[in-house]
């Protein structure tokens, strides 16, 4: 697929159609792999790469990518292709200046996902279809691509493509991967479960904001957690209160907008299962004012914001609802 | 906390009204001579929809045992549509301090017009009540708020 | 000194003979199978991971550490000094690269004015080290001379088959043994050094074994002009990891909290050059943009920090930021372009 990839961005470069092209770079070893701008057709030829580890959502970049001179080709995953839409929904992107390829995904993995079935020492990884080889210091191990896949590719919601001016590839479906099952989980668990559950999971958070700063949806010029007027400066939790206040906002300010493509839990060093409380919003506005998935359309309108005049749930739905 | 500490303690509660049917209400109760309970403390907002999440969060790190919002009837929001946008938004946010622990019954939304005196002392007799039953906030307090 | 062991085992007997005296931090898993420090208990064991996520820094820096209240009533304003002795502790396995980042902090805690909350930490904590069997691809201590084999500390220890080896290498360290006599028994010196010659041989087949840093304090200038940082830290996303994780990363921002009633508590928390409120003054921040930052925090450890410390450099090769990074930008690919330039 690589070389496929390679070729077709070589050909729309030569011909004019775009100026530099956003991709993944090759990095040390097979999987630390870099978000890149490939301004040449040698550069692209030397060091573009695609595999199983380009797990990054490149539609964050396109914000400032698509301010620039020219139009940039940029490769899109199903996933990242909701977040390019939503994007495209609050006028965060110039649609003119970019030019789309959606590409196949079976899933991805990544280094640490590899380093959690206990691999170290990770010198090379071969793909074999879904079959990867790990030559490691210690030996070589074959493990199948569906074992270490990284958990939001096991609950992936959609294998199809939203937004994209070409194809490459199969497109896929809206998949039913059980991306709930986890929060009604805790939905069932007491009020006090579910309270050190989150504490045992915040209390390992190091706010280095990672999460905040790789979400395509949050795309504030300020965040309030930066912004020393804000009265919500903040720069590390002292308690359980800040802990849980700073990933309460982080949520609730995408919530409506969040594509659900996973980066957050992604990217947290400490494995914090962010993704639980964007996908609780997902779940509470699915059930309480239809269906939405925020980018399957370019101009949606988030249920946050988009109220009904008559027969909206009431606030006091959730002591009915919610587990004591 | 001790159990001594325990007999005397008495909710905190916050509540916040909206300018124009709300804290009207609340005037009104006032110039009826109804009583409400003290534990009530108003803070007075334009319009409901001006509560941002970080209000009822900063409400509970500073001590208060619950926090209840109140605005005009939907349909009857001085601007048109704010109290809507209010529904949405703190049906969302009380679900996810369900979600995260703390007690759903710690925070409401309840819609009192200025000419709802002896209503609003109901809701907020109603509302001490469940408070004192749940007991004091452990779950969103910044100790370091303590008063001491 | 001489060498002592005791069966793997039976660790826990050494833990809990330790434990009755002062508090002993190792490294545990959490449920997902990521080692951070804690405080030993009746039935924790020491993580097989081959290091923590979080760095040893934070036994003498902690992330939020509390430094003076005040009060005020009416007119009058009380400063309560809230610093406290440290008590004795044990630092449990703690890994070459961690040992070293503590030397590297000292420079700057323990230099003139001296920071008394770290010295009181420092003076009270023992740490006991361990040697790395299974170094990863991500490892590139040797880079900057440090011995993942003999990871120095005040009792260097090495897991050599089913037993667990020691040896004190200072004071404190034959403290430590001489409280812990009773569970150990002495050792064979050739088992270590075996072990010690095993582990030289895998450091130096990780993919990272021949880096080497490149001298460039009489080049300051060139590399901070280097054009090569715009390409670098194009697509850094300006997040903190790289520096919470890391050993080293000593910066800190010293902010106040109201906590109302007239209360007020001063504190210091970890601050990242990554940020873009990092050092910021009324004037506006020194650097305004992520390139400025991203390079700040590269030279800082590579060049500024070595000409103020005869050359140490102020990375360990620990790999946690070559892990932990969510666009895998590292130091490491730092260095290496770094010297394609040179």
């Amino acid at each position: 697929m690589q070389a496929e990839l390679i070729k077709r961005a070589t050909e729309l470069m030569e011909d004019g159609t775009v100026n530099r092209v956003l991709g993944w770079q090759k990095g040390q070893f097979v999987y630390d792999i870099t978000p890149a701008v490939f301004t040449s057709v040698e550069d692209l030829k030397e060091n573009f790469v695609y595999n199983a580890f380009c797990g990054d959502n490149l539609s964050k970049y396109l914000r400032a990518e698509s301010e620039k001179e020219g139009k940039v080709l940029v490769f899109l995953k199903p996933c990242d292709t909701y977040s390019f839409n939503q994007l495209l929904t609050e006028y965060k992107i110039h649609r003119e200046n970019v030019y789309v390829i959606g590409i196949e995904c079976n899933g991805k993995t990544s280094g640490e996902d590899l380093k959690k079935k206990g691999i170290e020492g990770i010198l090379d990884v071969e793909e074999n279809g879904d079959e990867l080889t790990v030559r490691t210091i210690y030996g070589d191990e074959k493990v199948s691509l569906k074992d270490v896949e990284s958990y939001r590719c096991a609950t992936c919601k959609s294998r199809k493509h939203v937004a994209y001016d070409e194809l490459i590839g199969e497109d896929g479906d809206i998949l039913d991967s059980h991306r709930f099952d986890q929060v009604e989980e805790i939905e069932k668990m007491s009020a006090e479960e579910r309270f050190n559950f989150w504490r045992g999971e915040f209390s390992r958070c190091i706010r280095c904001n990672a999460c905040r700063n790789v979400c395509p949806a949050c795309t504030c010029e300020k965040c309030v957690f930066d912004n020393y007027d804000s009265g919500l400066y903040n720069k590390a939790a002292e308690n359980t209160f800040e802990e849980q206040c700073f990933h309460i906002i982080r949520a609730y300010h995408v919530a409506g907008r969040c594509t659900d493509c996973g980066e957050c839990s992604r990217v947290c060093p400490e494995h914090i299962p962010l993704h639980l409380l964007n996908r609780k919003f997902i779940k509470d506005y699915d059930a309480l004012y239809g269906d939405f998935m925020a980018g399957a359309e370019v101009g949606q309108m988030s249920p946050v914001v988009d109220f009904t005049m008559d027969n909206d749930a009431e606030p006091s739905v959730v002591q009915k609802g919610g587990a004591e | 906390m001790s159990v001594n500490e325990n007999k005397d303690w008495e909710p905190k509660i916050i509540a916040i009204c909206c300018n124009w049917c709300s804290y009207s209400g609340a005037d009104l109760a006032g110039t009826n001579r109804l009583s409400y309970p003290a534990n009530v403390k108003i803070i007075r907002v334009p319009c409901s929809c001006r509560v941002n999440p970080m209000f009822v969060l900063r409400a509970f790190q500073r001590g208060a045992d619950g926090v209840i919002l109140c605005g005009c009837h939907p349909g009857d929001c001085h601007y048109s549509t704010g109290n809507y946008h209010t529904r949405r938004r703190m049906t969302l946010l009380f679900s996810m301090l369900n979600y995260l622990g703390i007690e759903s019954a710690r925070t409401r939304v309840e819609w009192v017009s200025a000419a709802e005196g002896q209503r609003f002392v109901d809701v907020m007799d109603g509302f001490v009540k469940t408070i004192t039953e749940l007991g004091p906030n452990r779950r969103l307090e910044d100790l370091r708020c303590k008063q001491n | 000194m001489a060498v002592f062991k005791i069966p793997y085992a039976d660790l826990g007997k050494l833990f809990a003979a330790v434990s009755a005296s002062e508090k002993l931090y190792l490294p545990v898993d959490n449920k997902l199978g990521q080692a951070n420090f804690e405080e030993w208990e009746e039935g924790k064991e020491m993580s097989k991971q081959l290091n923590t996520v979080r760095s040893a820094k934070d036994f003498f820096f902690p992330q939020i550490q509390p430094l003076v209240k005040f009060r005020r009533e009416d007119k009058k304003v009380d400063i309560i000094d809230i610093r406290e002795e440290s008590e004795d502790f044990v630092i449990f396995g703690a890994k070459a690269c961690d040992v070293r980042s503590f030397d590297v902090l000292d420079n700057v805690f323990l230099a003139e004015p001296v920071d008394t909350q770290y010295k009181t930490r420092r003076e009270h904590a023992t740490i006991v080290s361990l040697a790395c069997n299974r170094p990863a691809e991500t490892c590139f201590c040797g880079t900057f001379g440090i011995d993942a084999a003999k990871p120095a500390g005040d009792v260097e220890s090495w897991i050599i088959g089913d037993d667990f080896y020691m040896e004190p290498v200072t004071d404190k360290g034959q403290a430590f043994i001489d409280k812990v006599k009773d569970v150990v028994a002495e050792g064979d010196q050739a088992a270590v050094d075996g072990q010690i010659e095993k582990i030289r041989t895998i450091m130096g087949k990780l993919p990272l074994a021949d880096l080497k840093p490149v001298d460039n304090r009489e080049k300051e200038l060139e590399v901070f002009n280097s054009p090569k940082w715009d390409e670098l830290s194009s697509h850094c996303l300006g997040c903190g990891a790289c520096t919470f994780v890391c050993p080293t990363c000593q910066c800190f921002d010293i902010e106040d909290f109201n906590a109302g009633y007239g209360n007020v508590e001063r504190f210091r928390c970890w601050d990242s050059c990554m940020y873009n409120e990092f050092t910021l003054m009324a004037a506006g921040t020194p650097r305004k943009t992520q390139k400025e930052r991203f390079r700040q925090r590269f030279m800082h450890k590579l060049v500024y920090y070595p000409i103020k410390n005869d050359g140490m450099y102020s990375c360990v090769g620990c790999g946690r930021c070559l892990r932990k990074c969510p666009i895998q930008m590292n130091i490491v690919k730092v260095m290496k372009t770094l010297e394609e330039d040179a």
